[in-house]
Formats: C-alpha cells, structure tokens, sequence
C-alpha cells in the first residue's frame, strides 16, 4: 500500500512542475495560436543558469538556502530575456508567414539553445548541490523530503499569483483580450507586441523555476533534460485543453500521476516483460490517445477553424 | 436515396438548420429552398449568419440541428466537405482562399481533382488513361481561365494576379468541380463598378450554361438587380424570402437593415438605397 | 535541337555519375567514396521527409523513425541475431513496407488534426521508437539492446555480394563502389518517382493541402487520405533507405537514430528549398559535405583564431544546422534552391507591372 502512495507523492511533485512548463506552453498557444517548441530548451536553460550561479555563491562562502535564491532568481531573469529574445528572433518577424515556418525557427532555436548548453556546460551529467535541510516525513506510510514540499508549495504559490495575474490586473485583461482577437485588441489600444512579449516572459519563468525544482528534486542537470521534459509538459498541456491555464494545471498533474503509477506498476501489469525505463512511453501513449479520443484535452473547448 | 431529378424540385431545401458558437446563437431555425436554375440572393447586415449558413452547406460547420436535402439527397446536419462538393455544391471564399504559390492554371486544375481518378499508379506509370485524363484537366482548366476572363499567362502564380483576377479564379476553380450549386461568399467585395457589372455579366452566364447560384452579398443593389429570389438573415434568423421587388418593400427587412420603423423610412425615401457607397468601392487591393 | 541538347547533358550526366566513386576515390581517397554513399542515403532519406514537409506541408520531426524501423526490419531479417538470413529482395521491400505501415498507424490518428499536433506527436514516436530499441533486449532479446545489431548479411543480388571486392570489365570495384551503384540505382528512383508524383494529379492535390487546407477540402479534396498518402510514400522512402543502410553497415544501433538525425534531414530539405527537387539535392549535398569540412577544418580554424580548440566538430555541425534553419526560414524561406513556382514568380512580376502599365495606357 505505501507503494501506492509513495507512487502518488512522486506524482504529485512530478505533476507540479509539469504543470509551470505546461503553463507555459499553453500561454503562449492561447495567444498566438502556436506551439512554441523551444519552450523545453528554456527550462534546461533555467535549470544550468541556476547549477552555476550557485555553485559559484558556495564557492564565495554563501549560506545554501541564499545560494539557492541568488541561483533561482538570477536564472529567472536569464530565462525571461531569453523568451523575450527567442519571440523577438524567431516568432514576430513571422506572424503572419505560413504555419510551418515558425515551427521550423523553434527547431532551430531548441537545436542552438541544445548546442550551445553542451558546449558551456558540457556532456555532462552534473550534480546538482543538495542546499536544503535533508529532511522527511512520513505520509501515509509514504516518504516526502521537504525538497518535495517545497517543489509542491512553490508551484501552487506561483501558479496562484499567475491567475491573480490574469485575471485581476491590467496587464492580464489585456493578455485575455489578445487572445481573444489580437486585431480587435490593438484596435481597442492594446500593446499586442508588448503583451505577446510579456506572456513569452511568463512562460519563460515559470520554466525557469521548473527547472530548478527539478534538478534540485532529482539533484542532477543536463543538457538534454529539455527536449523530453518539454514533450511530456506539452503532452499536459493537451491532456489540460490546450490554451486553457486551469487545463495546463489539471492535466500536468494527472499526467505526473499516471506517469509514476505507471512506471510503478508497468511490471506487474505486463508480467514483468516491461520495466519502468517504460516511463518516458505512458506520457506518449497518453498524447496519442487524448488526440484520437479528445482532441480538445479534458477542459478544452472545441473550437471550429475559421474560414 | 433518389437519383432522378423531379424537375421541378428544389436544388436544395434547408428545414431547420440551426447553428450556435459556445452559446451564442449563430443560426436559428433556417429553412428555404432554391430552385434549379435560379440565382438566389442572401444579404443581411454584418454578423446576421449568411457565412455560418455557407459553412454548414459545405461541411466546414456541422449544424447542430436540422437537415438538408440537395439534388434529391438527404443530408444530416454534417458531412464531409469532400462528400458535398462531389454531390455538386462548390463555393468561394469572403477573404479569397486561393493556392497562392501555385499558378493560376493548377489552382484550376486542383478543382478537377474531384472529377479525375488517377492515383499512385497512374502517376508514376504515366499510363495511357493518366495522359488522357492529364490532358482534359489541362484543357478544361484554360478553358476555364478565359471562362472567367484571366487573360494572364496562366503560369502566373495566383497571388500575383490582381485583386479582381483573385476573385475571378476562385470562381473558375469552383466551377472546375462541375457544380450543380455554386455557393459565392462575397464575390465583388472590393471591386470598382466596371469590375462588378462584368462580374455580374460572369454569373448570368453561369446561370444561363445550368448552374445555380447562391450568392452573399452586402453589396444590396447588386443582389436586387441580379436575383430571382432573396433571402433576408438577421441575427441568424431567416426574416424575409422573396422576389427582389417584393424585398424591397418589405417592414422587417428596412427595419433589420436601419432599425427604425418603416414609416419613417417611407418618409424620406421610397428605395432601399445601397448599403456600400460607390466611392467606398476601391480599384485593387483593399 | 533543344531534345539533343537534353539527351546530351543527360549522357554527360550519366558518364560523370558513373565515373564518380573512380574519380573520387583517385583524388580524395576511399574515405570519401564512402561520404558519397551516405550523401545517396541522405537524399532517399531527404526526398522521402520532402514529401510530406515540402509537398503536402506537414512537419514530421521523428521521420528518422521510420529510417530506423526499416534498418532495424532489415537487420533482424537478415542477420544472426534472429538466426534469420532472407535474401536482400526478400528484405528490403518487407523493410520500405513495414516503415509505410507504421506511418499509416502514426498518420491515421494524428493527420485529422492540426499540423503543429503532428509535428509533436511524431517528435515522441521518434524518441519512442528509439526507447523501444534501446530496450527490447529483455526479457526476451529482440533488439539486443544499446550493443546494436552487428554482422548483418552483406547485400547479395542473388550470389553475388556487394560485401566483397570483384573484377569487372577489368575495373576492380571495392564494396564501397559496389555499394554505390546500388544506391544509385535506388536514388535514381526516388527521385524519379518524386518527379512523377509532382506533376500529378495528387502532387497538386498536395500542393493545394499545403497551401490552403480549407479551400482544398472546399474543392472536394478527401485531405485526410490525400495526407496519409504523403506521410505514407515518406515513411515508405525513409524504410527504404534505412533498410539499405543496414546492409551496408553490416551493424545497427539506436544511436544512429536521434532527433539530430531527423533535424539533419530536415535540414536538408529547408536548406535546399522545400518541394523542390533539385534544392533538396543540393542541400543534401551541402549537409554532407559541411560536416566532413568541418572534422577537418574547425580544429585548426579554432586554433588560429583563438590559439585554442573549444567546440568539437559534431557540436559546430548541430549549432551551424540549428542557426541554417532560423536564418533560412526568416530570410529565404524558399530555400537557396528555389522551385519553379517560385522562380516563376519572378517572371510574373514582370508580367505584372507589364500588364498595369497597359492598363493605364
């Protein structure tokens, strides 16, 4: 039985910070109407960026927990500028091309951001400082570290502040609006450049400090850890509904749920002819059985192309 | 399902057909026919549905209630957008959708697919029936180019043709699908006068060569001078359907398009004027 | 006049092409006989993703999957690790084959919906494929793991192998020219098939997707099929390729399998110019030459600039291929090799101002 809820524990931390990356991708495709495929990169960036801000705090003698500030919000700020810069590049000299080209200036972003961390950082798997207290406790039989309650606690405060955001503030009406009709918006004196460059900033944060969360939750950073994580967010964010911000959350912990019930029981459940380095499949299987069953996610609505 | 057609049935028979986008009521209870042979007019004020309504006719929207019967055939409130233009409804678009980096000659071609067969096999054997077929898609195709009037070389690629010449080769692509129904959205929105009257001189001849037309328009005058029965939408519902005449002096239509009553109207004017003013109308790109 | 001057350059063509591994292996050595059977790989490869991305317009990102499955078809067919030795006209068909089964089984699903969909969802089948790969070697050993597949069958065309050298005509041709020949053969087939679809009645039909999919459904166009089939005849063409791949590896492993692949594919395809046949060429060419320039170039051009060598070749290609594809599409979407149409728009520029110049006269 504490299997079971150890498997959910696991989830429920996994889901959170699924959720800020889904966040992210679902922002930016309810505004623009694009998936913003660099989106994965950016976390990684935000994961590496922090690794070395920190390491270079302790080596200057500072306490762990202020270390570890100094590297998330040194990170953020990195990251926002490189969502800003990234829509700046490859997205606004292209809003009204054809569908596929900004797809393609994203491959290309993830393949340069990719690169270029690999020749910073190295291929390195590095190990991530562990600076909070090792403590745990046990729930339900089940063990949580108090890096996991602050993954889930920082996660829900972050996303809280981002829907206070949206939907109590100038800035947030103004995304809405944008998303509503981007045209109509600039008509009504909307920035709709400054707006779109702002949600790419959000997103960007949010993923900057889903980085951190999971390195500091696995306590390793790689160069590579984008390109999957950034899949398995944006498999959440469809399973969600994408465009829908209450769907990102919902279905970025229903996927860290079926994912680590999954791995945790794909053994037993196929006889042991599969083991949990299955993991990384449930999150496609879902993808691929949520566009044939519902393609509009479980909050989406569905929502007839214009002609 | 009939084949044979009663001749004086209509093309097609609307009955019910209702529509709503998250809760707003785009069509509402729709019902009218269109006679074989005749060129039927909608109109109604911005957002009264007439788009919607084209939509559902070619398999874009599924209704949400209601059916329609063309050429003898019961359709549901959806179907397949290919299913409908091979029953013979073929359209244009409001904001032309053309092949824009294709030529004008294979925008053309691309509505023959429908009635050509070729597949895999024909193309890479380049067999006797592929060539054959080939060569009567590239004829009917130039055929239909000067149909129209594009005099251009036919290699142009159809976003660089003009404005008029757009509207123009959608049309011809259409007609391309062989239709029994030809749906047109909007069909001289942006054109000057000259460019309208040839446009209409383009749709009688449609209609006198055996095609039915449906036509939206905000263009009013045009629509009372070139149909033979109009429809009147507003706010998604059907408010009048008659002869253009019997329009014009219709209560409900004068109060959907100014909103006051007739008899105020009547007072200062005896016409329903026209809802775009010439000098609105540009020459080229709007 | 104009048909012999075709039928001369074709004949030129047709020498220079078969003189090539001779030619190269004379001047450049042997090394590079063998690049110049990658770089026929690379083009089945790339004709086969220039379907479904420059045709019909839709982004497949895992199409190195489908390369993977026919390399992998064909290792297990024909290899001891099964202890199953087809011949190769048995396998290498069964390879394209099943490679155009597994596009139709990931395109049915996905293709209704919208291109970006598509193009995530075929990102995870490539990594899904290869984490199936990596790991099918328990219980029950299918794939044999990480280690990869080694001592696979040289192709034979019935008892004569292209994994042995043999005296012809009194040339001595290596497996590398054999090889080479073969490929040729198939490359030449390709792209005669792709020239076929082109100008077809689906070609355009293709086309017509690509550029509008509401208008081309509005034209009766059952887009659905007519996009199966494009992702179909891709996957068909990448199984194709990977199918000979093994056999002229004689060894299969994953690693050969990753998104970079299918990025360098890609690549080509956007580089060159997408749906245009001869662009793809050259940029499958460019794609493999560049990296081959850079292994020998980049150390010594770091050393001299910055007295130091920091970025390793393979980083250099995948950082030069990444920015190619941001710099083309923002400035030459149409690629470095531009096709008819968009050549041809050129001339109807002229036309244009030509015809409004008459029609203010």
């Amino acid at each position: 039985m504490d299997t079971f809820f150890q498997q959910i524990i696991n989830g429920l931390v996994q889901g959170s910070v699924y959720a800020m990356v889904a966040l992210g991708y679902t922002m930016v495709y309810g505004i623009l109407g694009l998936i913003n495929f660099a989106h994965g990169e950016v976390v990684m960036v935000g994961a590496m960026v922090a690794l070395s801000v920190i390491q270079l705090s302790i080596s200057y003698g500072l306490p762990p927990i202020l270390a570890l500030l100094i590297g998330l919000m040194v990170s953020i700020a990195a990251c926002m500028a490189l969502g800003y810069s990234i829509e700046r590049v490859a997205y606004r000299p292209l809003r009204k091309a054809p569908r596929l080209a900004p797809l393609i200036t994203a491959i290309g972003v993830s393949m340069v951001l990719q690169t270029l961390a690999m020749i910073i950082w190295g291929r390195e798997y590095h190990a991530f400082p562990s600076l909070l207290p090792n403590g745990s406790h046990i729930l339900f039989g089940a063990i949580i570290t108090e890096v996991q309650i602050l993954i889930i606690l920082v996660a829900l405060a972050m996303m809280g502040g981002l829907l206070l955001l949206v939907h109590r503030t100038r800035l947030g009406r103004a995304m809405r609006a944008v998303a509503e009709d981007p045209s109509i918006a600039t008509l009504m004196g909307v920035n709709t450049n400054s707006v779109i460059s702002t949600t790419f900033m959000l997103g960007s944060a949010l993923a900057a400090t889903a980085g951190v969360m999971i390195s500091a939750n696995y306590g390793i950073a790689h160069y590579y850890m984008g390109s999957v994580l950034g899949l398995k967010a944006f498999t959440a964010a469809v399973l969600g509904g994408i465009g829908n911000m209450y769907g990102a959350m919902v279905g970025g912990l229903l996927l860290g749920l079926i994912e680590s019930l999954g791995a945790g029981y794909i053994g037993d459940l196929s006889g042991g002819f599969l083991g949990s380095h299955y993991q990384d499949v449930f999150s496609f299987f879902v993808l691929i059985s949520v566009l044939i069953f519902r393609p509009s996610g479980l909050l989406g609505e569905r929502v007839a192309e214009r002609s | 399902m009939m084949t044979s057609a009663k001749p004086h049935a209509p093309l097609l028979e609307l009955s019910d057909i209702g529509k709503s986008f998250g809760g707003l009521s785009a069509l509402s209870d729709i019902s009218l026919h269109i006679r074989r042979g005749e060129i039927y007019g909608l109109i109604g004020p911005n957002g009264a549905g007439k788009t919607t309504l084209f939509n559902i006719l070619t398999g874009l929207y599924r209704a949400d209630g209601g059916r329609f019967t063309f050429d003898n055939t019961e359709y549901g409130g959806h179907c397949k957008s290919h299913t409908l233009a091979r029953a013979g409804i073929a359209r244009t678009f409001q904001n032309i959708r053309l092949f824009s980096n294709m030529t004008a000659l294979e925008n053309v071609m691309v509505g023959r697919h429908l009635r050509t067969r070729s597949g895999i096999w024909g193309a890479l054997t380049r067999n006797a029936a592929t060539r054959a077929e080939e060569r009567e898609t590239l004829q009917r195709a130039r055929e239909l180019l000067s149909y129209v009037g594009i005099n251009r070389p036919h290699q142009t690629l159809a976003k660089n043709l003009s404005y008029g010449e757009q509207r123009r080769l959608e049309i011809a692509r259409a007609l391309a699908t062989d239709p029994k129904l030809i749906a047109l959205d909007e069909p001289v929105a942006g054109m000057n006068s000259t460019e309208t009257d040839s446009l209409k001189k383009l749709l009688r001849d449609i209609r006198a060569g055996g095609t039915t037309v449906l036509i939206i328009e905000h263009d009013v005058k045009l629509i009372l001078s070139l149909c033979d029965r109009v429809a009147v939408l507003d706010q998604g519902k059907k408010i009048a359907e008659d002869t253009p005449d019997q329009i014009k002096c219709n209560s409900a239509v004068i109060s959907a398009y100014f909103g006051i009553e007739p008899a105020a109207y009547e007072q200062n004017s005896t016409k329903l004027p026209t809802a775009r003013l010439p000098d609105q109308a540009n020459h080229d790109h709007p | 006049m104009r048909q012999r001057d075709t039928w001369l350059v074709l004949v030129v063509l047709a020498i220079g092409l078969l003189a090539l591994p001779f030619m190269t292996d004379a001047l450049l050595g042997r090394g590079w006989v063998r690049i110049l059977d990658f770089t026929l790989l690379y083009i089945m490869l790339a004709l086969g993703l220039n379907i479904v991305v420059g045709y019909a317009g839709l982004l497949d990102l895992g199409y190195i999957a489908f390369f993977a499955v026919g390399a992998y078809c064909y290792a297990l067919l024909g290899s001891p690790q099964l202890g199953l030795h087809f011949p190769f006209w048995v396998i290498l068909p069964l390879s394209a084959l099943l490679a155009c089964l597994f596009g139709v089984l990931l395109g049915a699903p996905t293709l209704r919906l919208r291109g970006d969909y598509l193009a995530i969802v075929t990102l995870g089948f490539g990594e899904i494929i290869r984490i199936f790969l990596n790991n099918l070697n328990s219980p029950i050993n299918i794939t044999n793991g990480p280690q990869g597949i080694g001592m696979i069958d040289p192709i034979h065309l019935g008892s004569f192998s292209l994994g042995s050298t043999h005296e012809l005509f009194g040339l001595t041709l290596p497996p590398v020219h054999l090889h080479y020949y073969l490929f040729l053969f198939f490359t030449l087939l390709v792209i005669f098939v792709s020239l076929r679809l082109e100008g077809s009645r689906i070609g355009r039909a293709w086309m017509a997707i690509r550029e509008d999919e509401i208008a081309a459904k509005a034209m009766g166009i059952n887009t659905r099929n007519i996009k199966l089939l494009a992702f179909a005849m891709g996957a068909t063409f990448g199984g194709l390729a990977g199918g000979l791949f093994a056999g002229f590896q004689g060894f299969v492993s994953p690693e050969s399998f990753g998104l970079a692949e299918s990025i360098t594919v890609l690549c080509m395809v956007v580089l060159g110019g997408m749906g245009n046949i001869s662009g793809v060429l050259l940029g499958c060419l460019l794609l493999v030459v560049l990296p081959e320039v850079l292994r020998h170039g980049s150390g010594p051009a770091q050393q001299l600039l910055f007295g130091r060598s920091f970025v390793d070749p393979e980083s250099l290609r995948m950082l030069l291929f990444g920015l190619a594809l941001i710099v083309v599409m923002l400035w030459r979407p149409a690629g470095l090799w531009p096709s008819r149409q968009h050549r041809s728009e050129l001339t109807a520029k002229d036309n244009l101002t030509k015809s409004s110049r008459d029609d203010r006269t």
